[in-house]
C-alpha cells in the first residue's frame, strides 16, 4: 500500500512535469504580439497575395505573385502610367533608331534604397544573368528581343555577344533582333527590372531575404519577408518619385483560401479582396454584385478550348467550327462564371484589339453550326453523327471548369445531337497530357505578358511549344514573321488582324470567354492602377 | 529496456526505410514534374534546371544519393521557392504548427478527458447524454466546417478573435478549438467507455466496500487505469497534429507545415515531398515509441522489456 502511494505520487509529479515543460515551450515559441495594424490617416494598406512568391529576384521570377510585388518595389527603364502607356521610369530620355532596332537609355539620377547609383551597368548586369542558362531563369525568353537573347539563352552565343551595353553609368544602349514596336511595354515588365550589381556580384543569394542586402529601386521596399507568411512594404524615402508615392506601407498577406480572404475584408482586416493578387470566392460573386459591391474591369486574357487538330474528328475544320459556333457564351458568362466576363469570338482580348468585342463570328449560332457539322461529316466519310469517334472533353480538376464543362457538353448534345464525354485531371497531369497530345478537346487559359496581340497569336505559330493544337498555316505564320519587321504601327496592326483572322477562319481554338478582374476594396482607398494586363499599382493609391 | 529501445530503434530505421522507397517510387511514378507548365522551357535552362536538381542521373543514383543526404538531414533546394532549402521550410513551418498543435492537444485532453469523466460517472444520465452529443458532433462535423463556424461566429459577429493569420495568442485560439475538436470528441468517448468498465471491476468495488472517499476512488484508481486507451492514441495524435493541418491551416492563413504536405505533391516539388514525408514519419515512429514507453510506467501490469531474464 505504501509503496503504491509513493508510486502514485511518482506519476502525478512525472504528469505535472509534462504539463508544466508543454506551458513553457508553448510561451517560448508564442508567436510575437502584434499590432492590429491601423487603417485611415496612416495610410497603411492591407491587401492578400494568397502565396508565397516563387522568388523576388527579377531575373527568376515566373508567376503574377512575384510579379505583383516586385511591380512595387523596382522600377524598369519604363513604368506602365496611370493611362496605360508606358512612360519614362529609370530612363529619362530614350532615343530610338529609325528601323527601330537600336535604343539609347539615358539612365536619371536615382539611386538603391541603400543609397547606391542606379547605373547603366545595373541594367546590362540584370539582363545578362537572367539570359545566362546556368542561373535557370524560366522567364528568359522574355528578353529573346534582345539581339543573340535567344541564342545566348540556348548556350549557342556567349552571353557578351547580347545586345545590350552599358556606355557610361548613365547611357544603356540595346540593339534588338527585330523592330519590337511594344519594346517600352516589355521595359516596364520585370525581367527588364536592373539588379543592384554591386550586391548580386559579392552575393547570389541576395534576394532570399529582406534586409541590408535586398536593395530595390521602385516606390516601396521590402523592410520584413516572413517565409509563408508576410511581407511588408514601406514608403522608398530614397525613390526619385516620392512626393508622388503616398502610401507608408503596404501589409501583403498569404492567406489561400478564398472565403477567408472575404471574411477578413467584411472584418475590416483587409482593404482589397480579390483579384488581381487574391482570389474571391465563385459562389459569393453575385450577392457582392447584388450589394453593388462588386469591381469589374476586362483584362488581357483569354479562356478557351483547344482542338487536337491530329485527332480525329477534329482534323476537319468544319468539324471544328460546328463545335465552336455551337457554343453559348453568353449563357455561360452570365450563368455560370457570373464576373462580368465577355463572350469571346476572337482570340485576342478587346483590352488589345477594341472591335474583337464583337469578334469574328456569331455567338450560339446554331444553324450556321449545323450546316458546318453536315458537311464535314460528308467530307470525312461520315454517314451521320453517331458514326463520329467518341469524343471526350478534357479540363483541369475545378469546380469551374467542369460546371462550365457540363454545360458546353449539354449544348453539344442539344444542338448537334452529338454525345461528348468529360474528363479531367490534376494540373501537371493534364498538362502533360495536352502537351503529348493526347486529348481532343481541352481547356486553356492565356493571360497576356505583353500588352500587344502578337503576344496572344505567336502562341500558334508552330507546331510543339505551347502550341498543344498541333496546327500549323503557312500563311498565318509568315504574315506574323511580316509584323515582326514593319515598323509602321497601322500596318503592323492590320497584319495582325489578318493573322488572327486566319486563326479564327480555322479554328484550332475555340474562344470561350474573356477574363477580368472581380475585387471588392476599401472604399477609402484610390487611385490603385490596374493595368489592361491585369497587374496591380500601388505608386499612385492613397487612402482618403 | 535498454536492448528494447535499441530494437526498437532498429525497426524504425527500417520503416523508414521502406516509407522513403515507397514515396520516392510514388511520386516518380506521376505523370508531370516539377517543371512541367503550360509554356515549356528552352532545352538549355531545363537541362541546366535537371543538373541542378540532380534530376539528370539515373533514377538509382538519385535514390541514394537522396539516402545519404536525408541520413545528413539535409533535405535539398525546394523546387517551388526559389532559394530556399526544405530544411528552411521545415524549420520556418515546424514551430508554428507545432505551438498550435500542443494548444489543440491541450484543450483536446483536458475537455475530452473531463467530458469523458462526466459521462461515465453520470452514466445514462441527461450529462452522459449531453457530453455523447458533443463528441458525436465533434467526431462527425468535418473541421473545417467547425473552423468556418467559429470564424463566423465568434470573429465575424461577436468580434472576439480575428478571423485568421498568424500573430498574436488570439489569433490561434480558433484555429486551436477547431483543431481540437475531433480528438477531443475521440478522446471523451474512449474515456468515458474505458472509465465504465473499469468502474465495474472488483477493485473499485473492494475500494468503496472499504470505506474510501468517492473522490479517492476516481482520482487514485478509477481514470489512472481508465486512461491507458488515451495514452496510446495519444501518439498518433501528437505527430499528426504537430506538423499541422492543411485544412486547417489554409482556413486560417497559417504559415505552418501542413500546407506543404499537400501543395509540395500538387507542385510536383520532389524535395519538399520528401522532405515533408521523412520528417513525419520520423516523428510519428518517435512518437509511437515513446508512447509505448510511457504506457510501461503507467501501467505495472504491461513490462516493454518482457519479463524478467528475457
Amino acid at each position: 500500500m505504501l509503496n503504491n502511494l509513493k508510486n502514485h505520487k511518482k506519476h502525478i509529479f512525472v504528469a505535472f512535469s509534462f504539463v508544466l515543460a508543454f506551458t513553457l515551450l508553448i510561451a517560448a515559441c508564442a508567436p510575437g504580439g502584434g499590432d492590429g495594424g491601423g487603417a485611415g490617416g496612416e495610410q497603411k494598406i492591407r491587401v492578400n497575395i494568397n502565396t508565397e512568391p516563387f522568388s523576388l529576384n527579377p531575373g527568376l521570377a515566373n508567376d503574377t505573385t512575384s510579379g505583383g510585388v516586385l511591380l512595387q518595389t523596382f522600377e524598369g527603364l519604363t513604368r506602365i502610367g496611370k493611362d496605360g502607356e508606358p512612360e519614362n521610369a529609370m530612363a529619362e530620355e530614350i532615343e530610338k533608331s529609325e528601323d527601330l532596332k537600336k535604343y539609347t537609355f539615358t539612365i536619371r539620377d536615382a539611386t538603391w534604397s541603400n543609397g547606391d547609383k542606379v547605373t547603366a551597368q545595373d541594367f546590362e548586369y540584370a539582363w545578362k544573368w537572367a539570359l545566362d542558362p546556368k542561373n535557370e531563369a524560366q522567364y528568359a525568353y522574355q528578353l529573346y528581343y534582345l539581339k543573340n537573347g535567344e541564342s545566348a539563352n540556348m548556350g549557342k552565343a556567349s552571353v557578351d555577344e547580347v545586345g545590350v551595353k552599358a556606355v557610361d553609368e548613365k547611357t544603356l544602349e540595346v540593339t534588338l533582333e527585330n523592330p519590337t514596336p511594344y519594346f517600352l511595354e516589355l521595359t516596364a515588365f520585370y525581367t527588364y527590372f536592373p539588379v543592384n550589381s554591386k550586391i548580386a556580384k559579392e552575393n547570389p543569394n541576395w534576394y532570399t531575404d529582406a534586409g541590408d542586402n535586398y536593395t530595390s529601386n521602385g516606390p516601396f521596399v521590402m523592410t520584413t519577408w516572413e517565409h509563408n507568411d508576410k511581407i511588408i512594404l514601406e514608403k522608398n524615402a530614397d525613390y526619385w518619385d516620392n512626393e508622388t508615392v503616398n502610401l507608408n506601407q503596404i501589409e501583403m498577406i498569404m492567406v489561400n483560401d478564398p472565403n477567408t480572404e472575404l471574411s477578413m475584408f467584411d472584418n475590416g482586416e483587409l482593404d482589397w479582396a480579390g483579384s488581381p493578387m487574391g482570389t474571391l470566392p465563385t459562389e459569393a460573386i453575385p450577392s457582392l454584385k447584388k450589394e453593388d459591391r462588386l469591381n469589374i474591369e476586362p483584362i488581357a486574357g483569354t479562356y478557351w478550348y483547344k482542338f487536337n487538330t491530329e485527332k480525329k474528328p477534329f482534323n476537319n475544320v468544319n468539324i471544328r467550327k460546328a463545335f465552336a459556333y455551337s457554343i453559348n457564351r453568353d449563357a455561360i458568362v452570365n450563368n455560370i462564371t457570373k464576373g462580368g466576363e465577355i463572350p469571346g469570338m476572337a482570340a485576342v482580348p478587346p483590352t488589345m484589339i477594341k472591335e474583337n468585342e464583337k469578334g469574328y463570328f456569331e455567338d450560339n449560332n446554331v444553324d450556321e453550326a449545323k450546316k458546318l457539322l453536315e458537311k464535314g461529316l460528308k467530307e470525312e466519310g461520315y454517314g451521320s453523327v453517331t458514326d463520329l469517334p467518341p469524343i471526350t472533353l478534357s479540363y483541369n480538376t475545378s469546380e469551374s471548369h467542369a460546371k462550365i464543362a457540363q454545360a458546353i457538353q449539354d449544348m453539344w448534345k442539344k444542338n448537334l445531337g452529338v454525345d461528348v464525354k468529360l474528363s479531367n485531371a490534376e494540373w501537371k497531369v493534364y498538362i502533360d497530357k495536352l502537351h503529348n497530345g493526347n486529348y481532343q478537346i481541352g481547356r486553356m487559359g492565356w493571360l497576356g505578358d505583353y500588352n500587344d496581340p502578337v503576344n496572344f497569336l505567336e502562341l500558334y505559330k508552330e507546331k510543339g511549344g505551347n502550341n498543344d493544337t498541333r496546327w500549323h498555316n503557312e500563311e498565318f505564320a509568315s504574315l506574323l514573321e511580316q509584323s515582326a519587321t514593319e515598323t509602321d504601327e497601322k500596318a503592323r496592326m492590320k497584319l495582325l488582324k489578318q493573322a488572327e483572322e486566319i486563326l479564327m477562319d480555322d479554328m484550332p481554338i475555340a474562344p470561350i470567354y474573356f477574363y477580368t478582374n472581380t475585387w471588392v476594396q476599401n472604399e477609402n482607398l484610390q487611385d490603385v492602377v490596374l493595368s489592361g494586363l491585369g497587374d496591380a499599382q500601388f505608386k499612385w493609391a492613397s487612402l482618403k | 529496456m535498454f536492448i528494447y529501445i535499441l530494437k526498437r530503434l532498429f525497426f524504425m530505421i527500417i520503416s523508414l526505410l521502406v516509407i522513403v522507397t515507397a514515396t520516392f517510387g510514388l511520386m516518380r511514378a506521376a505523370p508531370g514534374g516539377p517543371f512541367t507548365g503550360e509554356k515549356e522551357l528552352p532545352p538549355a535552362i531545363q537541362a541546366n534546371l535537371n543538373a541542378f536538381y540532380g534530376l539528370d542521373q539515373p533514377w538509382y543514383k538519385q535514390y541514394f544519393d537522396y539516402l545519404v543526404s536525408i541520413a545528413q538531414w539535409d533535405f535539398g533546394p525546394s523546387f517551388t521557392y526559389k532559394g530556399q532549402t526544405v530544411n528552411d521550410l521545415i524549420n520556418n513551418g515546424f514551430p508554428v504548427s507545432f505551438y498550435l498543435g500542443m494548444e489543440a492537444i491541450l484543450v483536446a485532453v483536458a475537455v475530452g478527458i473531463l467530458l469523458g469523466t462526466i459521462a461515465a460517472l453520470k452514466h445514462n444520465e441527461w450529462q452522459d447524454y449531453g457530453a455523447m452529443i458533443i463528441a458525436v458532433l465533434g467526431i462527425s462535423v468535418p473541421s473545417f466546417i467547425i473552423a468556418s463556424v467559429f470564424q463566423y461566429f465568434l470573429a465575424m459577429k461577436l468580434g472576439l478573435f480575428p478571423v485568421a493569420r498568424w500573430d498574436s495568442f488570439m489569433h490561434s485560439v480558433l484555429p486551436a478549438l477547431a483543431l481540437a475538436t475531433t480528438p477531443m470528441a475521440f478522446i471523451a468517448r474512449l474515456t468515458r467507455s474505458s472509465m465504465l468498465e473499469v468502474l465495474s471491476n472488483d477493485y473499485i468495488r473492494t475500494a468503496k466496500s472499504k470505506g474510501l472517499s468517492k473522490n479517492v476512488i476516481i482520482l487514485r484508481h478509477t481514470i489512472r487505469n481508465a486512461l491507458l486507451p488515451v495514452v496510446s492514441y495519444m501518439g498518433p495524435l501528437i505527430s499528426a497534429i504537430l506538423t499541422g493541418s492543411f485544412i486547417i491551416e489554409k482556413i486560417f492563413g497559417i504559415p505552418g507545415l501542413g500546407m506543404h504536405f499537400v501543395t509540395s505533391i500538387t507542385n510536383r516539388d520532389y524535395t519538399t515531398i520528401m522532405g515533408v514525408t521523412v520528417f513525419f514519419s520520423i516523428l510519428l515512429l518517435v512518437s509511437i515509441l515513446l508512447v509505448d514507453i510511457a504506457y510501461g510506467l503507467i501501467d505495472p501490469r504491461i513490462q516493454i522489456a518482457g519479463k524478467k531474464g528475457d
